[in-house]
């Protein structure tokens, strides 16, 4: 396999960042101390280099009825400017990404365009999936991914940061983006005014934004929004710190609680796929079967949060106990910087998936007592 | 680069020896070790007066990310433990060859063990 850098590489490299290979990238995993990073999202403002997710373009007079054959969601329903969190599902219910779908202002022509993001490892796989779904719909799908960086800023200093970048008679732009919301805006980045795309979107359960930009301004964008930061209010933040942030606010990660087994009603996905839109979609026969047995309900696993009563964190794939009898598996879990106990999510049997049950974590032998909460773990005040 | 540290002697498994004299010697994990775990949140140390072996397991130390297994440089009796460390294991991360070490041993025999330069050599640490 071999390994993709991204634009920003050279930055990561010159402060101090320690690598990790992730979906056949290589990424900053910390600078520092992936808590330092941590509590900086939560109290202050990260900035993260997500250029590993993918960018694909589906654009066409048929992309609206396409999305909606080709995901779970009615994606048809989006109002141009939102965004919808999805899935693409095989034809047997299980899911092959959890992604996010832009849509943008149609094109001169009237065309619509959607901006499809996928996960890093699966950009690849997800756009070949679009492709092959799109035979005898009127539609383009284009895979950005090799020519477009993403530069995340995330937690509660995030708005005030990057409205120095933007001209004031624009900062309504941004100050009054909704979430799940994407609009052009115009950075001052390098002296040069740029029209760059921002979501207010994130992984980490804060206040924060995604900024689409070219491969070749991304440096320079990196660079400006570090130098308007204040000292203390931006750190650099890796991807250990964007797990520990996304597991505290119960976002799934594609491969530890999503996969092409696993379907969406035990994930607690059930209210993402949309059997109430009227036209077929890729995986409908299968999710409909899987929903009428109950899946996630009354039959089989359902994704589960759980909160340590000891010192010590599950770990992906430790098996959970009930009795001494295993029950079911943990798919993440670390002990939770901000709340200071070990959190943990694991697909349990529906039995024992009810918030209160105490449960144990086979602790590599030794069993260690959890309790199923409530998702998700850590929810910021507004 | 991580800090070796000289006078130390080293073994295999990234622990840290002080042989300084007679009485029981202090072991630690080296900041090589303790780099590439990252934070550290949770140290699991052998108790005062258990036996351990050389190069055998006799504890854990989590990480925000993993979990690693702590294994005996030397043989012998654990004669105290840091419980300084075991309240807040970041000590390990912070200084791990002072405020961070993890337990004392009265030494019956020496493990397999190199000397900071050589350690430092196969690691990659900065003497």
């Amino acid at each position: 396999m071999t390994e993709n850098y991204t634009a920003l590489y050279e930055q990561h490299k010159k402060a101090g960042a320690s690598f990790t290979d992730f979906g056949g990238w290589q990424m900053p995993l910390k600078y520092e101390s992936e808590l330092a990073e941590h509590h900086a999202v939560r109290n202050a403002a990260g900035l993260f280099d997500l250029s590993h997710m993918g960018e694909v373009w589906v654009t066409g007079p048929d992309a609206a009825a396409f999305l909606d054959y080709a995901l779970v969601g009615k994606i048809s329903a989006v109002a141009v400017g939102k965004a919808k969190y999805s899935l693409i599902c095989q034809e047997d219910g299980g899911i092959i990404d959890d992604l996010i779908t832009y849509r943008r202002p149609a094109a001169a022509d009237g065309t619509d365009r959607f901006l499809v993001v996928p996960n890093a490892g699966n950009a690849v796989v997800v756009a070949a999936a679009l492709a092959e779904r799109a035979a005898g719909f009127d539609v383009a799908v284009e895979d950005a991914s090799g020519t477009t960086s993403l530069i995340a800023v995330q937690g509660p200093k995030a708005e005030a940061i990057l409205l120095r970048l933007v001209p004031a008679a624009q900062h309504e732009l941004v100050t009054g983006l909704k979430y799940y919301a994407a609009v052009e805006v115009p950075f001052l980045v390098a002296g040069t005014s740029r029209e760059l795309l921002l979501a207010r979107t994130g992984y980490t359960g804060e206040d924060g934004f995604e900024i689409f930009v070219d491969n070749l301004d991304a440096p320079a964008l990196w660079q400006a929004i570090a130098a308007v930061a204040e000292e203390g209010e931006l750190v650099p933040a890796g991807l250990a710190c964007r797990d520990s942030l996304r597991l505290e606010a119960g976002m799934p990660l594609y491969g530890n609680e999503l996969s092409r087994e696993g379907n969406p009603f035990s994930a607690g996905l059930g209210p993402v796929v949309s059997l109430a839109k009227e036209s077929d979609f890729v995986g409908r026969a299968a999710l409909e079967a899987l929903k009428a047995a109950g899946a996630g309900s009354t039959s089989g696993r359902k994704l589960v949060g759980l909160k340590g009563l000891g010192r010590r964190a599950g770990r992906s794939h430790y098996p959970v106990l009930k009795e001494g009898n295993v029950v079911g598996e943990v798919t993440s879990g670390q002990p939770s910087p901000t709340l200071g106990y070990p959190v943990a999510m694991a697909y349990v049997d529906v039995e024992f998936a009810e918030p209160g049950t105490a449960l144990d974590v086979d602790l590599r032998g030794k069993a260690e007592a959890f309790e199923v909460v409530a998702l998700p773990f850590y929810k910021r005040s507004k | 680069m991580s800090k070796v540290v000289a006078g130390l002697e080293y073994s295999a498994e990234h622990e840290w020896v002080a042989v300084d004299g007679g009485g029981p010697v202090g072991v630690g994990i080296s900041a090589v070790a303790a780099d590439a775990l990252g934070d550290i949140v949770y140290v699991d140390l052998p108790e005062v007066g258990s036996s351990v072996t050389a190069g055998e397991t006799c504890g854990e130390v989590e990480s925000t990310k993993s979990v690693s297994d702590l294994y005996a440089p030397v043989t012998g009796e654990v004669t105290e433990i840091n419980t300084a460390v075991v309240d807040d294991p970041a000590l390990i991360n912070s200084d791990p060859y002072g405020a961070g070490w993890l337990f004392k041993v009265a030494v019956t025999e020496a493990g397999p063990l190199m000397s900071a330069e050589e350690y430092a050599a196969a690691n990659g640490g900065e003497l």
